[in-house]
């Protein structure tokens, strides 16, 4: 089971615990009246679905109750990081620092995952 | 006419010797769900008469009284039983905006006590139960039901379910329970 960390409880929970809520960073239209058919299908059904790094929305469900974003690899399934909602997408640097100190704390010790 | 329904009323789930494992039902209590903003805890707190939590997952305990926070802005709040309307009261004074529900029939109650106490949970928990610091409480699934555990002492969990997936939950416990006395 992957552990998946919140960014609201600061702890890393179980994946159980958590839903997927699709792509990250798709703003709702501004003037949904004035959106044209093509505009609204891509806003609805086209996403990017990308091979590789994935920012995505998730849910902690059954925790906090609250939508959060993460970094996922849709290769390796591995989060590089997760972030609050309403924060901008983090850049290269912020995400290859953020997955280097949670590579570091995880191999110093296991223990200390507070639940 | 209106029955009351307790699911585990009075059960009780003796291990192999009451010291290793002991499982019953708990008290019922006075329960509430509040929903404030953060910045107005301090004054939640006032209106309840214990001090709110800061960080999901603390839990504050005073005079039988005890705030758990769940979510950013969300905490449950337990009192005795006969608190209840009085702590209604004191929020509908309250002038910050709030949401405060009682929630009192819609849970129980599961004291879950003994050495192997986190072993029982274990079981039908995925996070890792004995890193749990004392005096903290979280929501999470036990099997496939949402609960709130809370750690009430290094060998004593309470587990608080709603009253329709306490028999789920209570039956589980009972075969581990089993399991750990026959040393499985
Ligand atoms: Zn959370």
């Amino acid at each position: 089971m992957l552990l998946i960390r919140c960014p609201y409880c600061e702890a890393e929970r179980p994946e159980v615990e958590f839903t997927y809520a699709g792509e990250a960073h798709i703003a709702r239209p501004a003037d949904p009246s004035a959106l044209s058919d093509d505009e609204w299908r891509d806003f609805l059904f086209i996403r990017t679905n990308p091979r590789g790094r994935h920012f995505e929305r998730w849910r902690h469900m059954h925790g906090c109750g609250r939508f959060f974003n993460a970094v996922r690899d849709t290769v390796t399934d591995k989060f590089a990081m997760t972030y609050k909602a309403g924060t901008p997408r983090p850049g290269d640097e912020e995400i290859a620092l953020a997955s280097a100190s949670a590579a570091a704390d995880s191999a110093a010790s296991v223990k200390d995952a507070r639940p | 006419m209106l029955l009351a329904n307790h699911p585990l009323l009075g059960k009780t789930i003796t291990g192999d010797t009451a010291s290793r494992l002991s499982i019953r039902a708990a008290e019922d209590v006075a329960r509430f769900s509040l929903r404030i903003d953060p910045a107005s805890a301090p004054s939640a707190g006032a209106a309840f008469g214990t001090p709110l939590p800061t960080r999901i997952g603390g839990m504050v305990e005073a005079g039988g009284r005890t705030a758990l926070q769940l979510g950013p802005d969300e905490w449950v709040l337990t009192a005795p039983g006969a608190d209840s309307d009085g702590i209604a009261d004191a929020f509908a004074a309250l002038q910050e905006p709030h949401s405060l529900v009682d929630v009192g029939h819609r849970e129980v109650g599961i004291l879950v006590e003994g050495e192997a106490a986190a072993l029982a949970l274990r079981s039908a928990i995925a996070f890792d139960v004995e890193a749990m610091a004392v005096g903290t409480g979280c929501r999470t699934l036990f099997d496939k039901a949402q609960i709130v555990l809370i750690r009430e002492d290094k060998n004593r969990f309470r587990i608080e379910v709603w009253r329709s997936f306490a028999d789920h939950v209570w039956g589980i416990l009972h075969a581990v329970s089993r399991e750990i006395a026959l040393g499985l």
